[in-house]
């Protein structure tokens, strides 16, 4: 399979019934993605989209078989979710929202130590696009039709220069394994290292593109983890060349705070672990196509 | 989100952390009734703005009767403190702090902050207070120690003791100097804060452990439930632009440069201003309308680039998704009937139904400049500046 979802992925919408919830379902659905109901507290037992609403993630889990889901709750609501989401089973879950407080997802974090590596759930987001697997399943909110089907996996902390990304490579003939936002908040429920680490392993992914950006340790692990352990090749980009120090450049994680984290350091650092660097955000598409060229 | 000092020190105060005796005063009539309220025969004088480094600014000033208190106070109300963390603009002085001096043995350092590599919360320690950590990391680095927390069960008393007995505290005061570190702690975690830095934290010569200077910083996004924080916001520290910018929903931070920005979602907001640097540009601004890019959203947006005089060109580049260019098209066109333009305008659409959105904003008889990709669009905007 592709990482993360593929065709046989079982989505549940957490606040199924919401404006936002409602919306992406159908944007979803219209995909292909199989989604086999929602919960929203206080709605079990109704219908929606000519799907079932459940009150607990457990119950949907249990008459669905769901293993992926997608929040569409508030910020102050989006933590309680997460963690019901990992008790009851689900693998995959995907938070779009953004405006977390860090301290909640500190929270979540913690709470996930209590799983092991084989029942752990896989948090992506928040404050990001979600993920898709072009021609499979979509767990976002990005527009499918820009991604062409096929080998490459990118990760992004921004989700329109993810989209960028797709569409330069789609311009060039060249599709995509599966698209993973890892989103732009300062503590983020998957890294960087975290996706990689699951493409290299992925017999669809041949090569991968990671979108990074000024502020935080997530590029320099990664760059480091690549160096030691990966065979298939890396290419970066990484965002915010102008960005000026100490200050917060809209997304929350978007800030220079410490040595490694402009992106003048970053791209040193990557090239030195031997990722190839991308060096303008015009040429993502253009630089996977020389790497895939001498392949 | 950032507070003033004498907040941070009250917020401690709160929490168990000794501080001086001190207020806030508006004048220098005011100014000289605390110093004689506080009493003692020494006072600080201590200017309120966002920032650090205002010793060396003259923002701070020791007085020997409360009559130089009140000259102090007159001296920096209303002025414009220029510090290292502040821009040429600097910040203006609307509130004087008067605190009762301290007799000083020792200066500490104390910080609190995320680690986003442990994704918990660090204690650092130095023997070198008074110095900014910066200085502290390069000239001392020896003389640093922290503590790495564990959130789900909070700091343990051992842990203050290391961090007490590591700063060399005498073992009288052990006990006090963990309480405090506690406490502090205590206000990062129950807060919602992403930094609580106490520098210098002092050992008086009478044996007390107080906070001296002290800087906190909170989690926009925790303001839904920290209402009494988000009372202490002064919006006289901001820059306009950025107030009226958040105040609508939209990510701005003003640079130097002249070339405009309006673009949504923030990568890619960074990757167009990466493109301008590389065609010779600079620009004016960081700005992200959102990922969805609404018609009511790019109004708001050009109406604040316009308030911007140093911009001599305004690039807009937006990827629409599932908002469609065509729609995006039709939100400029409907934000230039109400919002005058005397620059040149280069637009760049990306994504779904980018050849309809095109074609609308052809037809619109606007004059602006059509880009195909990030490149195209930046050397546009570098290129209009040139010719005029």
């Amino acid at each position: 399979m592709a990482v993360l979802i593929d065709k046989n992925s079982k989505i549940l919408i957490q606040g199924f019934t919401g404006k936002m919830g409602t919306f992406h379902a159908e944007e979803m659905i219209k995909y292909g993605s199989n989604i086999v109901g929602g919960v929203t507290p206080g709605k079990g037992g109704q219908k929606h989209l000519n799907r079932p609403v459940f009150n607990t993630v457990k119950d949907a889990v249990k008459s669905t078989g769901a293993d992926a889901s997608i929040l569409f709750v508030p910020p102050a609501f989006a933590a309680d979710s997460a963690m019901e989401a990992a008790d009851a089973g689900i693998k995959t879950c995907v938070a779009i929202v953004d405006g977390i407080p860090s301290h909640d997802m500190i929270r979540i974090k913690r709470y996930m130590k209590r799983y092991t590596k084989n029942t752990k759930m896989t948090l992506v987001g928040p404050n990001c696009a979600g993920i898709i697997s072009p021609g499979k399943s979509m767990l976002g909110i990005m527009p499918g039709h820009i991604y062409k089907e096929g080998r490459v996996g990118i990760i992004s902390r921004s989700g329109t220069l993810g989209y960028e990304a797709a569409q330069q490579l789609k311009n060039l003939n060249i599709g995509v394994s599966t698209s993973v936002g890892i989103g732009g908040d300062p503590i983020n429920g998957s890294s960087f290292r975290d996706i990689i680490e699951k493409f290299e392993t992925d017999g669809e992914t041949d090569v991968i593109l990671m979108i990074g950006e000024i502020g935080g340790p997530q590029e320099v692990a990664a760059g480091e983890f690549v160096k030691e352990n990966m065979k298939k090749p890396v290419i970066a980009y990484i965002a915010g060349l102008t960005a000026p120090k100490g200050r917060v450049m809209g997304h929350a994680g978007a800030i220079v705070s410490a040595y490694g984290e402009s992106a003048i350091e970053k791209v040193e650092i990557l090239k030195e672990c031997g990722i190839i660097i991308s060096k303008n955000p015009s040429v993502m598409g253009d630089t996977v196509k020389l790497v895939l060229d001498k392949m | 989100m950032d507070i003033h000092e004498y907040q941070a020190k009250k917020i401690l105060s709160d929490f168990g952390v000794k501080i001086p005796r001190g207020g806030i005063v508006y004048s220098p009539e005011n100014a000289e009734n605390k110093a004689r309220e506080i009493g003692g025969s020494k006072w600080v004088v201590k200017a309120q703005i966002h920032s650090g480094a205002r010793g060396k600014a003259g923002g701070i000033i020791l007085c020997n009767t409360p009559l130089e208190v009140a000259q102090a106070t007159d001296k920096l109300l209303g002025k414009k403190l220029v510090t290292n963390q502040t821009g040429p603009e600097g910040k203006i002085v609307n509130r004087i702090y008067i605190e009762e001096a301290t007799d000083i043995e020792k200066e500490l350092y104390l910080g609190l902050v995320f680690d986003r590599n442990s994704e918990s919360i660090m204690v650092v320690a130095s023997t070198e207070g008074g110095m900014s950590v910066e200085e502290i990391s390069k000239e001392k680095p020896e003389t640093i120690i922290r503590s790495k927390i564990e959130v789900a069960v909070g700091m343990q008393a051992f842990q203050a003791r290391e961090l007490a007995f590591g700063l060399g505290i005498e073992p009288d005061l052990i006990r006090m100097a963990s309480e405090t570190i506690i406490n502090c702690y205590k206000v990062f975690s129950e807060l919602d804060a992403t930094m609580v830095e106490i520098n210098p934290l002092v050992i008086s010569k009478q044996k007390e452990i107080l906070a001296l200077d002290c800087k906190m910083s909170f989690d926009n996004n925790a303001m839904f439930r920290r209402s009494e924080i988000s009372e202490l916001r002064d919006k006289s520290q901001e820059d306009p632009k950025e107030i009226y910018a958040s105040d609508r929903g939209l990510n701005y931070v003003s640079l130097d440069g002249n070339i405009g920005n309006i673009i949504n979602g923030a990568g890619l907001a960074m990757a167009s201003m990466d493109m301008i640097k590389l065609a010779g540009g600079s620009p004016a601004n960081f700005l992200d309308v959102g990922g969805g890019a609404t018609p009511e959203k790019i109004v708001k947006a050009f109406k604040l680039i316009t308030m911007d005089k140093k911009v001599e060109v305004i690039l807009v580049n937006i990827f629409a998704g599932i908002n469609r260019c065509d729609w995006v098209a039709e939100g400029i066109i409907q934000a230039l009937k109400k919002i005058e333009i005397k620059v040149p305008l280069v637009i760049r659409l990306a994504g779904t139904n980018v050849e309809k959105g095109n074609k609308i904003l052809k037809e619109s008889k606007l004059n602006y400049i059509e880009a195909h990709t990030l490149e195209d669009a930046a050397n546009k905007a570098v290129n209009a500046i040139k010719k005029k």
